[in-house]
């Protein structure tokens, strides 16, 4: 069993995966021409649109009021450390891999009031949970929600407060047409082709220029009816196809994932004093991780009213506070520290969750400071 | 489903009586503002939060006639200090119980050791209570406690109690006064003083992890199986509900999947620096 | 109600005007405290002993040496404030030069100045309860610090990298995206990553983070074309003579001297 159809049967049952049950019940992909009229009727129906843009020469998922908005014509060059933006892509909006930020900014804020107690009286924050569409989303990023939905709903202490985020959440996901330098979903088995957990799934087609709209969910299916579409004909399928094929073969990295358990078991080998000569504990990587999922508490009292407040926000299995007992920390050493990411992320997250915690998105490639390169930590692994 | 409250919220629990047990370790019991106590298993935790100060695993050392949880805590940062200084009638904050307790099951029939190393003796005193009451169903029941000094001693009443009851208890200390006529030194030393039938024996161990370590190492060397000894271990618990990552000890979270865990499925963990 | 004071040593009166930005919460302090001495804010100077006192300023007198054991003993609780009072801040960078030869270049007299060698933090000379870190330092983390004493918990004010900060603020790495040095990996967090906000590097302002490896960012920032002037220059500054910030400058010489 692939890991992607471990991700579906593992799949919360909360998920809108009516009317896509049976064969006959699925809508056939259509084709659009343009982005404008889907844009126009996800804030016709209450969705802020959050896609990517250019900002500060580096995509970024921002809530955009048009189309026009979009990234169009700009590609990345990614490598370990490095990232940059050229132009280039002509009409193409898509041709860029992952960018900095993912789904979970939008899943599980950095930065979260759980609650206030005040007397007796213990309350619940209950933050908004805004409706929004992600437009953008990769295959690999699919993958990293179900891994949160894992974590987060799928254990003994479910999350309601994750759950009114993420049932706010649209997803509409891009096929990959251009890999980045960084990228190995291949080897995770988590693309490049958006398989499951999306509402609308697009791949963007050149000349003539328009878009091939596949339907994951009734939600999805009602939006894609709503825009002016035509049904998509066997070429139309045959060069979207051709698009993930392509992606498929331009991987710029590949992990073995075959005996990575047994691999990470190795505790004691040199190259984890190795990389933790290189490894700043700056704790990027885990930042820009979509499944990094590790948090911690900060307790306060107001100083006006004397309410106390619980706020939750991200943290990292880098610093040194994250292990202490009793004062000192278990993992002092870099190198523990990061072959407890690793070893996590790789290995000991199957165990826990029965899935692996890597989607292969290549995110901590790009934006490790000193370009450590966990492909290249996993291959040298004895 | 998910409708119910979110795992990191606390519920109000008043203090209903605060007993010091040493300078600076009191005994707190703790009832629910509304409704009642939830059961716990001996070896069980609770999140205890000090408003506005912070929130702190502490062990349940066991329920009180009233019903409420008895919690014993040793006021060594902010928050464990903040909870210290709670009078009766004061409002902290409560989650749980967490965790997996003791096998008390798997040691019916056999000869029980219980080893405790300073404020370890609190999540296994509910064990002792437990196996004295019902005092047929085990062979030979020792305790071994464990403290840095004769005044630092918990629950010496307990203790005292226990043996009355037919347990053979032994104390030892590693800096002795002038009155102290008991043994000193190390807990392992008195594995070797009690007697049990090594292969019909399972045991209970907590304190400092180095304690342990060499406790364990020491009743397997005896002839006690690896998986019938169980200790009970400390790790960073932030949440108890295994979503902040912080308690991780490879592939276990300690605070969902411990804290009271088998030696032989911990050994070659604990052998590793770090991990 | 506590008594707080703030006392200033060698500084530039910039981590006292934290304190007074703070305009909105100021007065709520000033509800829970009774702010005794305060020369910057006040003239009333409330005589001691103090509950809380927060100090800027490093010791670069003699008579610096007398006034901070004064203020040790009429303070219950002692909170150096800022890069000076925390580490010796911009004037320790006498340390690497001659004081004497300063005074005479500067001074028509110099020998009515009287000045020790060397600026040192406060913890040098007397115990201190907390060090509170930035060139200023953050207004909320002040907050922060004055609130956790009074409540008596550990204040929340993490050890970790900006980094952290930074990505929790929705950043792109400016190291990454545009080649742009940056020291936050090596800096503690605590002023909400102001600088690669605005798409400039960290300047190391609030000083060494809890497990710094310069080495590896040297490296890596000498590929971005930092030459050995810059690397020992950014890092002697604010914090030239805290001890991890120290040794990243003297290894980034060493390394020069090194190659030739």
């Amino acid at each position: 069993m692939g890991l992607s159809s471990l991700l579906s049967a593992r799949r919360p049952p909360y998920c809108e995966r009516e009317g896509r049950t049976g064969e006959g019940d699925a809508v056939d992909a259509v084709v659009i021409e343009t982005l404008e009229p889907l844009v126009a009727e996800l804030r016709a129906g209450g969705y802020a649109v959050v896609g990517p843009v250019v900002r500060e020469r580096v995509i970024r998922f921002e809530e955009i009021a048009s189309a026009d908005r979009l990234a169009r014509g700009w590609t990345d060059v990614q490598e370990p450390g490095r990232y940059r933006l050229t132009e280039g892509a002509g009409e193409m909006i898509f041709s860029f891999a992952a960018s900095p930020d993912s789904a979970k900014a939008y899943t599980q804020p950095p930065r979260q009031t759980l609650f206030r107690m005040r007397g007796e009286q213990i309350e619940e924050a209950e933050e908004d949970a805004p409706r929004v569409a992600l437009l953008g989303l990769r295959a690999c990023d699919l993958a990293a929600i179900a891994v949160q939905d894992r974590v987060f709903l799928g254990g003994r202490h479910p999350d309601p407060a994750y759950l009114r985020r993420r049932r706010a959440l649209l997803l509409i996901a891009v096929n990959c047409a251009v890999p980045g330098g960084t990228c190995f979903c291949v080897s995770m088995h988590t693309g490049p082709r958006a398989t499951t957990g999306f509402d609308l799934a697009l791949t963007e087609l050149a000349a003539p220029h328009r878009f091939v709209v596949e339907t994951g969910s009734e939600r999805g299916e009602r939006i894609a009816a709503a825009l002016p579409h035509r049904p998509a004909s066997a070429e139309d399928l045959a060069a979207s196809a051709e698009v993930s094929r392509n992606a498929a073969e331009h991987m710029g990295r590949h992990v073995e994932t075959e005996g990575i358990q047994e691999r990470l078991s190795a505790h004691d080998s040199p190259r984890w004093a190795q990389v933790g000569a290189r490894c700043l504990t700056c704790t990027n990587c885990t930042m820009v991780c979509p499944t990094c999922f590790c948090s911690t508490v900060e307790d306060a009292t107001s100083f006006t009213d004397g309410t106390a407040e619980r706020i939750e926000r991200w943290d990292s299995c880098f610093t040194l506070d994250f292990s202490e007992v009793n004062g000192t920390p278990v993992r002092g050493s870099n190198a523990g520290r990061y072959r407890q990411w690793l070893t996590h992320k790789f290995s000991t997250w199957i165990d826990q969750f029965g899935m692996s915690g890597c989607v292969g998105c290549g995110r901590c490639i790009t934006w490790c400071p000193v370009g450590i390169d966990v492909t290249e930590e996993l291959a040298n692994l004895p | 489903m998910t409708g119910g409250p979110h795992p990191m919220t606390p519920a109000p629990y008043r203090v209903r009586s605060r007993r010091p047990d040493r300078a600076d370790t009191v005994t707190l019991t703790l009832e629910p503002v509304r409704g009642d106590c939830p059961p716990f298993w001996p070896g069980q935790f609770t999140m205890l939060y000090a408003p506005g100060v912070g929130e702190i695993a502490v062990s349940i050392s066991g329920r009180a006639r009233s019903g409420g949880y008895t919690q014993t805590i040793r006021a060594v940062g902010a928050v464990s200090a903040a909870l210290c200084g709670k009078r009766p009638g004061d409002v902290v904050g409560l989650r749980g119980p967490y965790g997996q307790g003791w096998s008390l099951r798997a040691a019916a029939g056999l000869d029980v050791v219980v080893v405790a190393g300073g404020l370890g003796l609190a999540p296994l005193r509910p064990v002792v209570r437990a196996l004295l009451r019902d005092r047929p169903g085990y062979g030979r029941i020792s305790v071994i406690a464990g403290s840095r000094a004769p005044g630092l001693l918990l629950y010496s009443r307990d203790l005292a109690c226990w043996a009355r009851q037919g347990a053979d208890v032994r104390v030892t200390v590693d800096h002795p006064d002038h009155a102290w006529r008991g043994p000193v030194g190390l807990v392992t030393h008195l594995i070797d003083r009690i007697v049990f039938e090594p292969r019909r024996t399972y045991a209970f161990v907590c304190g400092p992890e180095v304690m342990m370590r060499t406790a364990a190492a020491e009743l397997v060397r005896r002839g006690v199986a690896p998986g019938r000894v169980e200790l009970s271990l400390e790790r960073n618990m932030k949440c108890a509900v295994a979503r902040c990552g912080h308690c991780q000890f490879g592939p276990l979270f300690v605070c969902e999947d411990g804290p009271v865990l088998r030696y032989d499925r911990v050994a070659p963990m604990l052998a590793v620096p770090e991990l | 109600m506590p008594r707080l004071a703030v006392w200033k040593f060698a500084s530039c009166d910039g981590c006292q005007l934290t304190f007074l930005d703070c305009e909105d919460e100021l007065l709520s302090v000033a509800a829970r405290v009774e702010i005794a001495y305060f020369l910057e804010a006040s003239s009333v100077l409330g005589p001691g002993p103090y509950d809380l006192s927060l100090v800027e300023g490093s010791i670069t007198t003699p008579e610096d040496l007398e006034r901070i054991r004064h203020v040790r003993r009429v303070s219950k609780r002692l909170v150096t404030i800022g890069a000076c009072a925390t580490a010796g801040g911009i004037q320790a960078l006498r340390d690497f030069a001659d004081v004497k030869e300063f005074a005479a270049v500067v001074y028509a007299r110099p020998d009515y100045i009287a000045t020790l060698d060397r600026s040192t933090p406060i913890a040098a000379h007397v115990p201190v309860d907390f060090e509170l870190r930035g060139c200023p330092p953050d207004k909320h983390q002040l907050l922060e610090v004055i609130s956790a004493f009074l409540a008596g918990r550990r204040p929340v004010v993490p050890a970790h990298s900006v980094c952290v900060e930074c990505k929790a603020r929705g950043n792109a790495c400016v190291m990454v995206a545009h080649g742009t040095p940056c020291l936050g990996p090596v800096t503690q967090a605590g002023c909400g990553a102001l600088c690669p906000t605005f798409n400039r590097g960290c300047y190391g302002c609030f000083g060494p983070m809890e497990s710094p490896n310069h080495a590896s960012l040297n490296h890596w920032m000498r590929g971005l074309g930092m030459s050995t002037p810059e690397l020992v220059r950014i890092y002697r500054t604010y914090h030239a003579t805290a001890e991890p910030f120290r040794r990243a400058a003297e290894d980034a010489q060493e390394f020069e001297e090194g190659e030739e």
